[in-house]
């Protein structure tokens, strides 16, 4: 525990010289808070406009879950079925790489303007943007599974689904998780993005009226929340695959184990 | 009494030929060992057995043909699965036959000890040695008990002290339990250590140049005798193996195939 927290010291000061940086020059450089506010001025109008920030800051949540969780499901079933049936893979995947290149800004407005203000736009474009990483990770795992158990499992009489539930599904798990932690940091940008195409409500459309205002320290106050929001999402990713893997680490300190039961044969 | 009966089994990849007509036996309680060069066919053979490919000849089993899977398999490697306990690791195939985790639980538990894994049930496989491992991968091949196991080179992968201890406490277990074993190894002192019959495959296409019973008492002593026994044995293996076509009539009971 000492060791883990040891270890965030150098980012932890680094971070720390920067924004000290960014304070002395909003301070002393002779800009104007109007375009550079110092970090100061953005927490504390943070935290004067804590009541707005909360506001809007629900809604962002609210799509960013719900989109996350309806790619999360997609990205399960659609892969399970192109592990199933390999023609799909060839007619979906051409499909999903172009969805991936679809330029978000001019996507936004459109799908605003298809689904109205509501939550619909907000999942769907979570969803655009997370669903690519977890399929194509996915689609990878299934098929990594070591030949030698899937073999295993048919000799001793199990079929293609209990093989699939067996084997091909734990052995997909860390391939999950790695585009789990990739699209999830993609999640609450997404939610901003289509709440900034129209919204009534969001950290999206706070930082446009913001900005619209003139009050680049409460545009930052936002971001500083998205980004806060993005971190804690990505940190219970980290837990949950240590909870969902609890393998993963180990092996590799008890070589005193190891050695004790070989000294039994 | 034959368990196993194999009469001119063929395999192609294509116009890759793999296995051309190889027939051999397995008697009730007797280990055998089908021993040959890496990439000869080996594990296809295996692979048609357990039903994973489909080929051509006759497969019969006390004296019916091969119908399901009277055999429990031993992969190359271990191929336990990381993300189950040790234990969890050792019931799969009788979860697989529907027997109840618990249930499989309680019937595997009492064999751990005589496995050398007593205290590891609720290990992860990544704490395991390797000699560990392979004794984990064993133990649930025989819990299966099944009539025959399929032993698809389980030593090749560990160092060579590991796997002469394996060697040694695979022969004791088997006087003690003798299962109708089937070995596929290229190790030429593995198959004359563990076997009461050896098989030696040709490079591909594979046939069966030679069967050779194993004389040497059980249990299989290191005294010099038995050694100096052993080792000619070895000596003439690898002649054979290495020199084919050379003529083979020192061995009494070769049944030489010139098939196709």
């Amino acid at each position: 525990m000492a060791f883990a927290i040891a270890k965030t010291i150098p980012a932890a000061i680094a971070f720390a010289l920067i924004l000290a940086a960014w304070e002395v020059y909003a301070r002393y450089g002779g800009v104007a808070p109007t375009m550079l506010p110092a970090p100061s001025r953005v927490l504390l109008q943070a935290w004067e406009n804590r009541a707005a920030l909360a506001e809007n800051t629900l809604p962002t949540i609210r799509a960013t879950s719900a989109g996350f969780a309806c790619s999360l499901v997609a990205a399960f079933v659609l892969s399970a079925l192109v592990d199933f049936l390999a023609p799909l893979r060839r007619a979906l995947f051409p499909l999903l790489i172009v969805s991936q290149t679809l330029p978000l800004v001019a996507i936004a407005p459109l799908i605003v303007l298809w689904f109205g203000f509501g939550l619909m736009p907000k999942i769907l474009l979570v969803a655009l943007v997370t669903f690519f990483p977890m399929m194509v990770a996915l689609v990878e795992g299934f098929a990594a599974t070591s030949t030698e158990i899937s073999q295993m499992l048919a000799a001793m009489g199990a079929g293609r689904w209990r093989i699939f539930w067996l084997a091909r599904l734990p052995s997909a798990l860390p391939y999950f998780f790695a585009g789990l932690r990739i699209s999830i940091t993609y999640a609450v940008v997404g939610a901003i993005f289509a709440e900034y195409a129209g919204a009534a409500k969001g950290l999206g459309i706070y930082m446009l009226n913001a900005k619209n205002n003139f009050r680049p320290d409460l545009v930052l106050a936002a971001v500083a929340v998205s980004a806060a929001l993005t971190l804690i999402l990505f940190g219970i990713a980290v837990l949950v695959q240590r909870l969902a893997m609890p393998w993963e680490n180990a092996g590799s300190d008890s070589d005193d184990r190891k050695r004790s039961g070989e000294s039994r044969q | 009494m034959k368990r196993l009966e194999l009469r001119d089994i063929s395999k192609s990849f294509g116009a890759l030929e793999v296995l051309a007509g190889i027939s051999l036996h397995v008697a009730a309680g007797e280990f055998v060992s089908i021993l040959g060069p890496s990439g000869a066919g080996k594990s296809t053979l295996f692979q048609l057995l357990t039903g994973a490919l489909k080929g051509e000849g006759d497969m019969r089993f006390d004296g019916a043909p091969l119908d399901g899977s009277p055999f429990a398999f031993m992969p190359q490697r271990d191929a336990l699965m990381p993300w189950r306990r040790v234990i969890d690791n050792v019931t799969l195939g009788l979860e697989v036959q529907g027997v109840s985790r618990r249930a499989a639980r309680e019937q595997v538990a009492p064999l751990f000890a005589e496995f050398g894994l007593a205290g590891f049930e609720r290990s992860w496989p990544a704490e395991l040695s390797g000699g560990m491992r392979q004794r984990a991968a064993l133990l649930r091949t025989v819990v299966q008990q099944r009539d025959m196991l399929l032993l698809d080179e389980p030593f090749g992968a560990l160092d060579a002290l590991t796997r002469a201890a394996m060697q040694r406490w695979l022969e004791g277990m088997w006087r003690r339990h003798r299962w109708t074993a089937l070995l596929i190894t290229h190790d030429v002192r593995e198959a004359v250590y563990l076997s009461d019959r050896i098989y030696l495959m040709s490079a591909r296409p594979a046939r069966i140049i030679s069967e050779i019973a194993v004389p040497l008492q059980r249990p299989r002593t290191t005294g010099s005798d038995a050694a100096r026994q052993a080792a000619a044995l070895e000596a003439d293996i690898l002649d054979t193996l290495l020199n084919p076509g050379v003529d083979r009539a020192s061995f009494p009971q070769t049944a030489q195939r010139r098939s196709s």
